[in-house]
């Protein structure tokens, strides 16, 4: 039992990493139809990573250590995550490592990293792009804790596989304040992964840059890891979100083939439909300036609040 | 035959703590005096005495820390010394021992550092400086040994004043005088208040021990002052919000390893004292005390990230850092004694042991970024973050373990600062459980407010790190910068183990807290079953494994590294940094630190009183100038001096320099006294 529990934690992880680059080319292949544009084939991410890994690396004279070291690291904790979070099944012997606020630290070690490397070379843009990252980081933060504790408050748990577990056990536990906190945590998914409003992935040599500009100086396999490590936060992102509002059809409660073929099956029909629907949030609207971002997050971040105050003063009412 | 002599002596040693733990304080001051044999030798005094200072740390902390893992009661003892009717009455219980386990750890490191980091011609002799740096160490211990407000009295001013003389140690800077004085000035205004506190807490017995406080019963109301005594005394000496103020002004005037130890020790003896009477002699009577407690630590915190933001010299960035750490172990002490009164034990214990980390966490990162910053400023002569980076390649050692204090100090996993910080998240959760209206939905939003304020202290650590380390050096001068001598990277290198310790195997902070909180609020939080990771309340609700955060990121890495090494080849081009292909790059066009604040500044604009001049389009020479000032400062301290300036310029008058009019005053004083006794 405790062995088929280790097969699925990896299983998942490679899951993870493989579908990763699939799930950003179906958002790009979307973003290019409403546009009326012609997509890009599906497998372009993968054809880029390809191509990363091939190239000689271009190296800037004084980069450190860390400015190598910081792709693996990032790599590495959007790894860790993917074995926590509960994509598949919730049988996971990783899960118990963090619960979802150590989820936030675990980002936080990554946005950190990239930051402090991005100011290693000392060029204009790396530390303009890293002070904005950690900008939108300590603004998002407070946002997605509110959306977290809506969910204890509602489950009784922290932990994303208990979350799961809950949930489904317990269809009936609709809650109005679920409503606010899923809008709150897809602004923040937003926000967090440098997509529009607050940041263009699309775009190059432009003072409104986030990513684009910390990432700059990299290239070759420095730069394919990532890419791919932020694909792969997009993806956990997105795994974390169906975890908390739609969690069906994740495999509970000692998972076998069938189930978990159930489970793959309603991952890849959910994730179809969410990339379509952030696709489809990025088509309409537009990037804001740099300091519409504290408002927009601010919004995210009241908006859970309410959340929270709703279920509070529910729970109140239905005590008194 | 050895082996049982030092197996006997162990035991002895083990099965007496208190009286060990005396003698191992007495090391101190021996120290201390034989400083001052070869006072002008920085050989003597700086590469054999400190390390000598540095094992007696490792020894306090080791009897310390088997006395929290051992199952001894309290031990309580009346030394024959102090006045006649009033002796010294010591006492070592789970509380004292915590924090003294916090002083030999992070003293350890420090005094290993300063052995390397003295040289000579630094202001005092350094034989003045050893007698102050031993005499401050033993008086901290002593303040925590304390069992009556006598004793903790007299320690408590030996401690301020030889630290206020390691402050002043470059006396001949004006700015430094001033420092030390406002520093001794609030030192005094909080000595004066637990002074009164204590003087309530008596009750009326005359009785100064602190078991006649223990059970001394006091009315609500009495009670409450004594409390609010204490808050104000002891969060004068914390550096709580609004008494902060000497802080960013005395943590740079001191040379670095002071700075060190004021910030990561001497801070948590306020928390001690604030912990002792309000859990241990006033048992948490009311409710509002927590919520008192903890609106001023949120605040704290909050006040002490955002000014850390905008700071442009090093060590007052660390000084209002250490504020918003502060503020973070008094809103977990607020949330334990919400919990407490409530009854609600185990989650109090939960609050408690947030905070009781924390302050040990934050004695080991804290004190080890004021020691980098000391190697920093003797390797470069720099304080201003504007005139340094890129000394991540000229001293590569400081960088590395700076990197780990950095990232410790931003609450990154699997490093200590997380775990604490995590611990303090989890006893939020639980906050709406509390049993008074509204208070229970309010808080909630303080652990937005906490969130917030670890994520503008990774902010902050990333200006901090990035601008010093990172980057190109902005002053020529920078590239001959030398690293740490071998005795300064030992003492960082402690200092970083303690914080990867803490980080990966939380247990042993939680253990270490455990029988603290035992006697504080009578409950321990139930270590895992499994050693592998923490989960407070109930495994299934909240887990934390620093072990397989650290264990899955390192095997990814490697096995990343080995597909990459194998699958694509390595090859490494070294060019010109890109930079959307502008090859004019020079080292002013990276952020400077007022650049890398200015986020902050624009955002929170109303915390600060900001003074910018701006350059005209026009201007031949361009000038840019930002001045920050805390709004404390006009709105608070300056009509507080004005008021006392006043009062002083109207009783001057007695002042009038003629014998026989002050003669006349001696007069009626005793005559006005015989009338009073008669």
């Amino acid at each position: 039992m405790k062995g088929i529990a280790f097969v699925w934690q990896f299983g998942e992880v490679i899951l993870a990493i493989a579908l990763a680059p699939l799930f950003s080319g179906w958002i790009a292949q979307c973003r290019a139809w409403m546009q009326n544009r012609s997509a890009p084939p599906l497998t372009q991410q993968y054809r880029m990573l390809r191509k990363l890994f091939n190239k000689d690396a271009a190296l800037a004279e004084d980069a450190s250590r860390l400015f190598r070291t910081s792709p693996y690291v990032l790599f590495g904790t959007m790894v860790l995550a993917a074995a926590i979070i509960p994509s598949v099944v919730t049988d996971l012997p990783f899960a118990r490592a963090a619960d979802a606020i150590a989820l936030i630290g675990l980002f936080a070690t990554a946005r950190v990293f990239q930051a402090l490397a991005a100011m290693d070379i000392g060029t204009a843009f790396g530390t303009l792009g890293a002070r904005r990252e950690m900008m939108v980081g300590f603004l998002a933060e407070p946002a997605i804790l509110m959306v977290f504790f809506n969910a204890f408050l509602l489950f009784g748990t922290t932990a994303l596989t208990g979350l799961v577990d809950n949930y489904t056990t317990h269809p009936s536990v609709i809650d109005p304040s679920v409503v606010f906190a899923a809008i709150a945590f897809t602004m923040v998914l937003l926000a967090e992964n440098a997509r529009i409003p607050i940041d263009n992935p699309a775009t190059h040599l432009e003072l409104t840059m986030i990513h684009e500009a910390m990432v700059l100086e990299y290239s070759a396999r420095h730069l394919a890891l990532i890419e791919w490590a932020s694909s792969l936060k997009l993806f956990n992102y997105a795994c974390i979100g169906l975890a908390l509002f739609l969690p069906w059809g994740i495999a509970i409660h000692g998972a076998h083939v069938g189930s978990v073929l159930i489970a793959l099956s309603a991952l890849l029909v959910k994730l179809a439909f969410c990339g379509a629907g952030l696709a489809l949030i990025e088509s309409v609207s537009a990037k804001l300036r740099i300091f519409r971002a504290p408002e927009f997050l601010a919004m995210a971040f009241l908006i859970a609040v309410l959340g929270l105050l709703v279920h509070l003063l529910l729970g109140a009412n239905a005590n008194a | 035959m050895i082996a049982q002599f030092w197996g006997n002596f162990l035991s002895t040693v083990f099965s007496h703590p208190l009286d060990s733990t005396l003698l191992v304080m007495a090391c101190w001051p021996l120290v201390a005096l034989a400083c001052m044999l070869r006072p002008h030798s920085i050989r003597y005094v700086a590469r054999f005495l400190f390390p000598v200072g540095a094992l007696v740390c490792v020894a306090m902390f080791l009897l310390a820390g088997t006395f929290l893992i051992s199952e001894h009661s309290p031990q309580v003892m009346t030394l024959p010394l102090g006045l006649p009717d009033l002796p010294f009455h010591m006492r070592l219980d789970a509380l004292s021992a915590f924090f003294l386990l916090i002083l030999g750890l992070a003293g350890a490191g420090i005094s290993t550092f300063a052995a390397g980091y003295f040289r000579s011609g630094e202001g005092t002799a350094p034989g003045l400086l050893g007698l102050h740096y031993h005499l401050f160490l033993a008086s901290m211990a002593a303040v925590m040994l304390a069992d009556d407000a006598y004793l903790f009295m007299v320690a408590w001013e030996t401690m301020a004043l030889t630290s206020y003389f390691l402050v002043t140690s470059q006396h001949r800077i004006p700015e430094i005088r001033r420092a030390g004085f406002l520093y001794l000035l609030m030192a005094h205004i909080g000595a004066v208040c637990i002074l009164l506190s204590f003087g309530v807490m008596q009750g009326g017995s005359w009785q100064f021990t602190f078991n006649a406080m223990r059970s001394a019963s006091l009315t609500p109301f009495w009670a409450t002052v004594a409390f609010t005594l204490a808050l104000l005394g002891f969060g004068a000496k914390a550096g709580l919000v609004p008494m902060h103020v000497w802080l960013p002004e005395a943590h740079p005037a001191a040379p670095s390893p002071v700075s060190a130890m004021m910030s990561g020790i001497m801070l948590k003896t306020a928390i001690y004292g604030l912990l002792r009477v309000t859990f241990d002699l006033l048992h948490v009577q009311f409710w509002q005390w927590g919520v008192a407690v903890l609106a001023l630590g949120l605040f704290s915190a909050l006040f002490g990230a955002i000014f850390a933001g905008v700071q442009t010299d090093m060590k007052r960035l660390l000084a209002y850092s250490s504020i918003e750490n502060v503020g973070l172990i008094f809103t977990g002490i607020g949330l334990s004694i919400l919990f407490a009164v409530s009854n609600m034990r185990l989650f109090a214990a939960l609050a408690l042991a947030a905070a009781l980390i924390h302050a040990l966490n934050h004695s080991l990162f804290k004190s080890m970024l004021f020691l980098a910053t000391g190697s920093v400023l003797h390797a470069t002569r720099q304080r201003s973050l504007g005139k340094l980076g890129g000394l991540i390649r000229s001293m590569p050692w400081v960088a590395a373990l700076a990197l780990i204090g950095t990232l410790a100090i931003a609450g990154l996993p699997p490093l200590n600062g997380f775990v604490s910080e995590w611990l303090l998240l989890q006893s939020f959760l639980y906050t709406p459980q509390l049993p008074h209206a509204f208070i229970n939905m309010l808080i909630p939003l303080g652990a937005a407010s906490l969130a917030l304020t670890v994520a503008l202290a990774a902010y902050v650590m990333v200006k901090f790190y990035g601008v010093i380390f990172l980057g190109k050096p902005r002053e020529t001068l920078l590239a001959q910068a030398h690293d740490a001598n071998w005795l300064e990277r030992i003492g960082l290198a402690w200092l970083a183990a303690g914080c990867i310790a803490i980080g990966v195997q939380p247990q042993l902070a939680l253990h270490a807290a455990g029988k603290t909180t035992g006697m504080l609020v009578g409950q321990t939080i139930a270590p895992d079953p499994s050693v592998w990771r923490i989960a407070p309340i109930a495994p299934e609700q909240a887990s934390y494994s620093g072990w397989i955060f650290l264990a899955v990121i390192l095997c990814t890495i490697a096995v990343t590294f080995l597909l990459v090494r194998l699958l694509a080849h390595g090859r490494i081009r070294r060019t010109a940094p890109w930079d959307c292909g502008y090859p004019w790059q020079t080292s002013r066009m990276q952020d400077t630190a007022e650049g890398f604040g200015q986020p902050i500044r624009h955002m929170f604009g109303a915390f600060f009183r900001m003074e910018r001049e701006l350059p005209a389009p026009t201007d031949l020479t361009p000038r840019y100038r930002v001045h920050i000032e805390d709004r404390f400062w006009r709105a608070l301290y300056k009509p507080i001096a004005a008021a006392v300036q006043r009062l002083a310029d109207a009783v001057s008058f007695l002042q009038g320099g003629r014998l026989a009019i002050y003669l006349v005053f001696s007069f009626l004083t005793l005559l006005g006294l015989l009338v009073f006794v008669l």
